[in-house]
């Protein structure tokens, strides 16, 4: 492999793993293990609402993950992975001239566009298809609906000699083209979802009913923390590296813990990473945006916690967008990856407990921060974390200068450079 | 623990040779349509009739029922007309807008007397409210739930509820589920779900069934009926897996036949019900 880190990012990279381990043993971590006698509980939410026929495979994936999770082999395979090839520690930047123009709150950058492949989805795909190698699978199969997850879990299986097929609704095989082509280059097989709204929650159901057919050879990689147990566990454990690192890199910079880390809300993966390692800590404010669409008033928006009502969708209890007879509404957003009418379950335990706050961003809002934060700081984030920028362009000036906000930039905006364009009416002769 | 009375009259159905259980999805094309359908399968012999509550997002469902949820979706079926539908059939009352509770007996059509089960996923009916879910079926006259979204660790809260008002809960196995199918089977109840082969729904050609051999552990440890779908098309097969258990049920082919023929499928379902039931008396 020819993706080496200088020997001072090595040793940085372990410092802040040390520094993440020890900080989460003071806190006395893991505050979300099942609190009821069955498993996959976030409170009263997740489960495993899935055919009999699936439960098999779900159970087998626990086996292994309660395995190897701690496994020294294991840990230190994956640890490479993310350092070497995925270019972990994701940068955290101090945005000073964001910080300037809004005139308040001091503004980091949680640099996951920076990952390999541009996005946090890399740190769960490395994780679950190293996982799926051990546990003797040759193929992954995957939803995804900006491309991000697939293009990621496509990557994975390419390095790990793994076939790979991805499921994706035909709207956003349409919104992200370039994505497929990506894809397709990385050698895996794009199956173009036809049925439903077909878009990510159509890429799921297809996902899932490939899973049923065939299980023996093939571990599904879920892209976000829902889904069935242990889906929503193990997505966010391997996503937790994003806030375990904020924490050990900003206690570099600042010598303190951030008042506020932000970050967007689809299913919730990346959130979930950025919130995990501060759960318990009571002054960091966590804050998800959710895709408000046209607004919470129009029907086209996918604003779960806003507009939802808890249901049982995707093998999980928890909020979903819905219609009084528990119908899955047809959601909307500008943005593909944030297009999706629930909430992974943990964050609808957050919710409830009033520990995390989830605010509807429009995509109004999202392409304005969109822009905004390419001519500021040279940064094109990808739709969906601009989603997190525009909360805090909302936020920040009204807040104290000696305030600190973390904002998560989930993925990077290459791919939506099209769709932006579209959506101003600029003709950029595709 | 005494047998629930959805449970009695749902095992009731395989007190006569082979049971032949029959699916369609409910509003599909039309509600009276369907009406005319369950009706239909109750004369020529089917023993058990599941209904089809649409879901948005079906997902243990083939592409056949999946375009026939949507059908029923497009047309404006929601679980009230269903209810309402059941209540009918139940009265005899005649199709009426708003036949709840079957007041209506006049035309002199007798009530459907076989059991009947709804098929849905879990949401319709959390979201409905369990209790209202459960008050509705008796008034009605449902006899059981299938719910292929809830395995057998989380059928607690729905079972809590439904028990107590005489509503089976229906489990089921797949050819994954190796030592728990015993576990599900000492806990079923009305009759146990045997899934044949790995996938959804939907007209296979060859049933490649390894589910025999659970089935066979399940009589040594319950006596619960044993019926299986997925896959079962045609009367031959129907007659294969029958040897394999005490009954079938057939689902996407009554489906593909309503697809084609929409509101007059009445005979071709008629004669299809009819080839069926025909194929397992000779079982």
């Amino acid at each position: 492999m020819e993706f080496f880190m200088d020997s001072h990012d090595r040793l940085e990279y372990t410092f802040l793993r040390i520094m993440g381990v020890i900080m989460a043993e003071q806190n006395n971590q893991n505050p979300q293990e099942p609190v009821r006698g069955r498993v996959g509980r976030f409170g009263g939410y997740g489960g495993q609402y899935i055919p009999e026929t699936l439960m098999e495979a779900v159970t087998e994936l626990e086996t292994a993950y309660n395995q190897y999770k701690d496994d020294p082999d294991f840990v230190r395979e994956l640890d490479g992975l993310l350092a070497d090839y995925a270019g972990r520690p994701s940068r955290l930047y101090y945005a000073e001239k964001m910080t300037r123009d809004l005139g308040g709150a001091k503004i980091y950058l949680k640099r996951e566009d920076l990952n390999h492949t541009g996005s946090h989805k890399i740190n769960n795909v490395l994780g679950q298809v190293l996982l799926a190698k051990r546990m003797g699978k040759t193929r992954v199969i995957a939803e995804t609906g900006a491309g991000q997850h697939g293009v990621a879990t496509a990557t994975a299986a390419a390095l790990m000699n793994m076939e790979c097929e991805i499921f994706m609704g035909r709207e956003d095989t349409e919104r992200q083209a370039l994505n497929v082509y990506r894809m397709e280059l990385l050698g895996a097989r794009v199956n173009h979802v036809t049925t439903g709204t077909m878009t990510l929650k159509d890429a799921v159901n297809a996902t899932m009913r490939e899973w049923t057919s065939r299980m023996s050879d093939t571990l599904y990689v879920l892209g976000s923390v829902m889904g069935p147990h242990p889906f929503p566990t193990i997505v966010r454990d391997f996503q937790s590296v994003i806030g375990r690192e904020i924490k050990a890199q900003m206690m570099e910079a600042e010598g303190r813990l951030p008042d506020m880390v932000v970050a967007c809300v689809g299913g919730g993966s990346n959130a979930a990473g950025t919130f995990y390692d501060f759960i318990n800590d009571s002054s960091v404010a966590l804050v998800g945006c959710e895709a408000a669409g046209l607004g919470v008033d129009n029907p086209k928006n996918a604003a779960t916690i806003a507009n939802g009502t808890v249901g049982v969708f995707h093998g999980m209890k928890s909020y979903f967008c819905q219609d009084e007879y528990g119908q899955i509404a047809p959601v909307y957003s500008i943005s593909a990856g944030l297009d999706y009418p629930g909430i992974g379950p943990e964050h609808a335990s957050l919710h409830d407990t009033g520990r995390a706050s989830y605010v509807p961003v429009t995509d109004d809002e999202a392409v304005s921060a969109f822009e905004y934060l390419s001519r500021t700081e040279g940064i094109i984030p990808a739709i969906e974390s601009a989603h997190a920028v525009a909360y805090v362009r909302k936020i920040a000036g009204a807040m104290d200068k000696e305030k600190i906000i973390v904002i998560t930039l989930s993925g990077r905006g290459d791919k939506d450079v099209a769709a932006i364009a579209r959506y101003k009416g600029v003709d950029i002769h595709e | 623990m005494s047998k629930n009375k959805g449970a009695v009259r749902i095992e009731g159905a395989f007190q006569s040779g082979k049971a032949l259980i029959t699916f369609l999805t409910g509003g599909d094309p039309d509600v009276v349509t369907t009406e005319k359908l369950i009706r239909v399968m109750e004369e020529e012999g089917a023993d058990l009739i599941e209904i089809g509550i649409p879901f948005s997002d079906p997902v243990a469902e083939g592409p056949v029922i999946q375009d026939a949820d949507e059908r029923a979706l497009a047309a404006g079926t929601t679980v009230d007309d269903l209810f309402a539908m059941v209540a009918r059939l139940r009265t005899g009352g005649e199709g009426g807008a708003d036949g709840v509770g079957g007041v209506d007996a006049s035309d002199g059509e007798r009530g459907l007397t076989k059991p009947l089960l709804f098929m849905t996923y879990y949401n319709p009916i959390f979201t409905y409210g369990l209790e209202r879910f459960a008050a509705k079926c008796v008034e009605s006259g449902i006899d059981g739930l299938i719910v292929p979204d809830v395995p057998y660790e989380e059928s607690g809260e729905i079972k809590d509820v439904f028990e107590p008002h005489g509503i089976a809960i229906i489990s089921m196995i797949a050819p994954t589920s190796d030592e728990r199918a015993v576990m599900i089977a000492k806990e079923a109840e009305g009759f146990l779900y045997c899934v044949s082969s790995l996938g959804v729904t939907g007209i296979r050609s060859e049933i490649g069934t390894t589910i025999g051999g659970s089935i066979e552990a399940v009589r040594v440890a319950s006596d619960i009926p044993c019926a299986i779908g997925f896959g079962i098309s045609t009367p031959a097969q129907a007659a294969e897996m029958a040897a394999l258990a005490d009954g079938v049920i057939v689902g996407s082919a009554i489906v593909r036949i309503i697809a084609e023929h929409g509101s007059e499928s009445e005979a071709p379902v008629r004669e299809y019900v009819r080839a069926m039931k025909e194929a397992l008396r000779t079982v």
